[in-house]
């Protein structure tokens, strides 16, 4: 630690240090455009100039280590002065450079009233201009579908550069040219190519870089903010939702140190657009093969019709990959009243099961865990698709020193160095029994860790490969009292609260792909299950918010709430219990999914016993007390993953497939959205990129 | 400067790869670089690329060295655009440089560039012949020959528009030219000869040891002066043992302070620089360093020659030779 006055109060901070760092510890506010904290420091803009005692010119503070501030002559701590007149003179002289170049198009551009030359302008600039000449005109360009470009008010900070090719992890972005020339671009203006590229419109300092499908469309004061959390991959990135009226106008990344820092994948920030389209408002009643709309109580009778003469063998009940506790609590409740055994949360057919211990479906080791790991596993798995935020952390944790990861499945980039192990489960018994190297670097890391993707689950042969995978963490010592790093990685939102809840087959049910094959079940609930073909035959019970693949199937269509539209618990891959926010209400007719449940029992004579969300909560709570816990994990028990390796089996030798090959079509939500629709097409080599 | 992009699709080849003798040339840049560290030898590469290929880089150039070194293809471009001497455009068989920096601009850059529109036409546009293609720079550190142009790899100096003009009809003709100075002179001499150090006596050898000779007669002046002085003091002491001292004390002594130079010691016949000076300057404890200038470690080599290997492709030799030594 060392001692420094800034602005005449002595503080003690660690050397390395930045001034920067040091004078908001003495909380002093430092200007800045280029510098950002998850950054390389690159130094270039000069806002954060302050006057260090003794130089004959101000420095850069974002640049400027508090060790290499001299002491005074008998020792005394380096005197900094972020107030003094040298400092505003020179805050002052930079921004009116900046501003130089910089239109004066305010009123017409999207940053306004969120902008950090606008604010800085205002707090540290002068009220007028000296410069008379013409200002410097560049070129707009094409960088993508999702983030515009409007180069004449680029300031050249370099963020966008910095963050595609150390966080990204894609160098996309680059900077041509030099001095007043230098121009942001990609190589030959392509698009870009990473899952995270939105994060640059947060990035960005001025309105060079924004966000095309909002441009436009919004003020930023006047929309109505909700703090709420992603469904779009199992990471549940913490999010705001900001709707104006009853219209979700936009999606950005709230800090969560702990899961999403402060980044967001594309698909969670752009995937709005899909709120707005192919939405069911209202109940529908398939009559003479075709939908018809109906009222509430006409698909209510529909399905008591159905349900009362069912026998509960051959009722079936499987929730999606979107749903909030709250309603797979309820549909559980209802299934459970009606006696039926066949209920499943696992559409993609994962062989986990709570019946293993809670530790054989979570992601023990956490997500912070992943910046301890010294060795990763990857099984099965594809972060980059599965949840490119997670991905992200991995490179962090690789960019920071040296680790060795090993991946055991189809061979992808992921932004980072790996070790292409083998294709299936017999490359993982080799690491279990020792045969290949791998399993060595595994067993010299202190904390090893093994990513088990759904990719190795989702087959007949989950549980064996599963187990095999439990295996490996005992052989190489991932599992011990301080760590445990054997950790699933989900890819649906909903299905670590199922498994939490329990929803999966009871004492003789059938599992979600035995209801939907012939002569699985006659009547099938799906709560926003669209991954899953039904096969002809079974009355179907749709309940969901868009049009799609399970609408189409539905004999009775209930219109339920999108995340944005409900308040709603959801667990992410870690076994975080999170809260989700309403940001706008459901559309047309459509309502709240536990309450449709609610009247749905009401109507088949099995009432649930609660009327509110208040109600639902406090039961839930008491019957599974860990979901009180918000915002927190409950560590799970590791001797389940000791039980669960010595389950064994024989795991077949196809090798392990890709869970998610594209990342922007996942669920319904995203499969309406147009923008997601251009992504992806972008991303399988569809669309010839466009060049201006 | 100005924007650079690359150049129009249609001049761009379909594909670029280095020649044998480049590659192998490319291989040993490459070599000399840690593991990791290939991407250090983009601008060496883009060079002999844009050698190879007439002066100037097509995309597929630039390509070819980011798929050589590893590096995404913006990074290369991005070195590409940010150094004016890497042309991303097409150039004439004889690339003229111009500088228009403020020496040159002086003595008449501004005719030369006339020259060039008026022959050439805008810069960065190739002649329809193909020979010329022109482009103002900065300073090319030949100021004092201003003005200047290089023309490819040679400087061509003391440009007028007229011998400009000779200079491109020749070069556009084929015929053989001079590099350099154009006016007559060899490097950077005063143009009509010498105008100082200009007495012929300074170089016939006779000016040899006239300096000292100059101190000998002073020397002997000074001593006949003293002599003199010595015999009317004596005759003075023998008067003022009769005549009583004044009690004021006389002012003869006044001013030799400010007298106090080498020359006046030299009149009053004492060394030219006082012993204790000389003493106090030749004391060790005075000095910056201990050692002589020479024996330092961080001495400039006196083996200049073999400090840096003549092919500095060979990647082995070309460290500096203290470094050998230690190592």
């Amino acid at each position: 630690m060392t001692k420094i006055i800034v602005d005449g109060i002595e503080i003690d901070v660690p050397a390395d240090y930045t001034l920067l760092q040091a004078c908001e510890e003495a909380g002093a506010e430092i200007p800045r455009f280029c510098f950002h904290e998850r950054l390389s420091i690159a130094g270039n803009c000069r806002m954060c100039l302050v006057e260090v005692k003794g130089g004959p010119k101000p420095v850069a503070s974002c640049a400027w280590a508090v060790r290499d501030c001299r002491p005074g002559p008998n020792g005394e701590p380096p005197v900094i002065s972020t107030k003094s007149p040298m400092v505003k003179k020179a805050r002052e002289g930079v921004m009116e450079f900046l501003l130089i170049n910089h239109p004066l198009d305010c009123p017409i551009c999207d940053q306004g009233g969120e902008c950090d030359l606008q604010d800085q302008a205002m707090a540290y600039g002068v009220d007028t201009s000296r410069f008379a000449e013409n200002k410097r005109a560049v070129e707009d360009k094409y960088i993508g579908p999702l983030v515009k470009t409007q180069m004449n008010r680029c300031i050249q900070c370099t963020r966008c550069v910095r963050f595609t090719t150390e966080v990204a992890g894609v160098p996309d972005l680059g900077a041509i040219g030099r001095g007043e020339d230098m121009e942001i671009t990609s190589y030959l203006e392509n698009a870009m190519q990473s899952e995270l590229q939105g994060n640059v419109i947060d990035l960005c300092p001025v309105g060079a870089l924004t966000s095309k499908p909002f441009a436009f469309k919004a003020r930023p004061w006047e929309l109505s903010k909700t703090e709420s959390v992603d469904v779009m991959d199992a990471l549940g990135s913490a999010i705001r939702v900001d709707a104006r009226g009853r219209e979700v106008m936009r999606i950005l990344p709230r800090i969560n140190e702990a899961v999403n820092e402060e980044w967001i994948s594309d698909k969670t920030r752009f995937v709005w657009d899909g709120l707005k389209t192919q939405r069911l408002d209202r109940p529908y009643v398939r009559v003479d093969g075709r939908l018809r709309p109906a009222s509430w109580g006409e698909a209510f009778q529909a399905i008591a019709a159905k349900l009362k003469g069912a026998d509960p063998k051959r009722i079936g009940f499987i929730a999606g990959d979107l749903a909030s506790v709250e309603e797979m609590y309820a549909l559980k409740l209802l299934a459970s009243s009606l006696g039926v055994a066949n209920i499943d949360g696992r559409q993609d057919g994962t062989k986990l099961h709570p019946k293993f211990g809670r530790a054989s479906y979570l992601f023990n080791s956490t997500v912070l865990g992943i910046e301890e790991a010294d060795a990763i596993l990857l099984v099965g798995s594809d972060p980059r698709r599965e949840a490119p935020v997670l991905n992200a952390r991995i490179r962090k944790r690789w960019r920071m020193g040296p680790l060795p990861i090993g991946l055991v499945g189809e061979p992808v980039d992921l932004t980072y160095d790996v070790q292409a192990l083998g294709a299936g489960a017999e490359t993982l018994a080799g690491i279990a029994d020792g045969s290949v190297a791998f399993a060595g670097v595994l067993k010299n890391a202190k904390k090893p860790l093994i990513i088990v993707g759904q990719g190795a689950l989702t087959r007949p042969d989950g549980e064996a490969v599963l187990a095999l995978a439990a295996k490996v963490a005992q052989a190489v010592g991932a599992v011990t009292p301080e760590w445990n790093g054997f950790s699933v990685l989900h890819t649906a939102a909903a299905r670590v609260g199922a498994l939490d809840l329990g929803l999966v087959p009871g004492e003789g049910g059938l599992d979600a792909a035995s209801m939907a094959a012939p002569g699985g079940a006659d009547v099938l609930f799906l709560l926003g299950a669209d991954e899953i073909e039904v096969a002809p035959g079974a009355f179907v019970i749709y309940q969901g918010t868009h049009g799609d693949r399970g609408a189409h199937r539905a004999d009775v269509i209930l219109p339920g709430a999108a995340y944005t539209e409900k308040h709603g618990t959801y667990v992410n891959t870690e076994g975080r219990v999170q809260l989700g926010a309403r940001a706008s209400f459901p559309l047309g007719e459509a309502k709240e999914d536990w309450a449709i449940l609610r009247a749905l029992s009401d109507v088949l004579g099995h009432r649930l016993p609660f009327d509110s969300l208040q109600q639902l909560r406090a039961k839930l709570y008491a019957d599974v007390p860990h979901m009180a816990q918000i915002d927190r994990i409950v560590p799970a028990d590791p001797a389940a993953i000791a039980g669960l390796a010595a389950a064994g089996g024989a795991p077949d030798k196809a090798p392990f497939r890709r869970a998610v090959t594209d990342l922007y079509l996942t669920n319904p939500i995203a499969r309406a959205s147009a923008v997601m629709a251009e992504c992806s097409a972008l991303a399988q080599g569809g669309v010839a990129v466009a060049a201006e | 400067m100005s924007v650079r992009r690359l150049a129009a699709e249609t001049v761009q080849p379909a594909n670029f790869a280095f020649t044998p003798e480049n590659l192998s040339w490319a291989q040993g840049i490459i070599a000399k670089y840690p593991e990791g560290r290939q991407a250090s030898a983009v601008i060496p590469l883009l060079w002999r690329a844009q050698e190879q290929h007439d002066y100037w880089l097509p995309k597929a150039a630039i390509e070819y060295v980011g798929q050589m070194l590893g590096m995404p293809y913006i990074r290369v471009l991005e070195v590409a655009t940010f150094y004016t001497m890497f042309n991303l455009e097409p150039v004439g068989k004889h690339f003229i440089q111009l500088c228009g920096t403020t020496p040159c601009r002086l003595r008449g850059a501004e005719d030369l560039i006339k020259v060039c529109h008026d022959r050439i036409g805008d810069q960065r546009h190739v002649s329809a012949d193909g020979n010329f293609s022109w482009l103002e720079v900065e300073c090319l550190g030949a100021c004092c020959n201003a003005p200047m142009v290089q023309i490819n790899n040679d400087f061509y100096e003391d440009l007028t528009a007229e011998s400009f003009n000779a200079l491109l009809d020749d070069l556009a003709a084929g015929r053989p030219v001079k590099k350099g100075p154009q006016n007559g002179r060899v490097s950077s001499e005063p143009l009509g000869g010498p105008n100082t150090l200009t007495d012929p006596s300074l170089f016939d050898g006779s000016v040899v040891g006239a300096w000292r000779k100059r101190f000998e007669e002073e020397d002997a002046k000074v001593k006949a002066a003293a002599a003199e002085k010595e015999a009317a003091d004596r005759a003075q002491a023998a008067q003022a043992a009769v005549t009583p001292k004044p009690a004021k004390p006389s002012d003869d002594t006044a001013g030799t302070k400010a007298t106090d130079t080498p020359a006046h010691r030299v009149a009053e016949g004492k060394p030219a620089v006082s012993p204790a000076d000389q003493a106090k300057a030749a004391d060790a404890s005075n000095a910056s360093s201990d050692e002589p200038l020479s024996k330092r470690p961080d001495a400039p080599t006196q083996d200049r020659a073999s400090s840096y290997a003549a092919n500095p492709n060979q990647g082995e030799v070309a460290k500096p030779a203290d470094d050998k030594a230690k190592g």
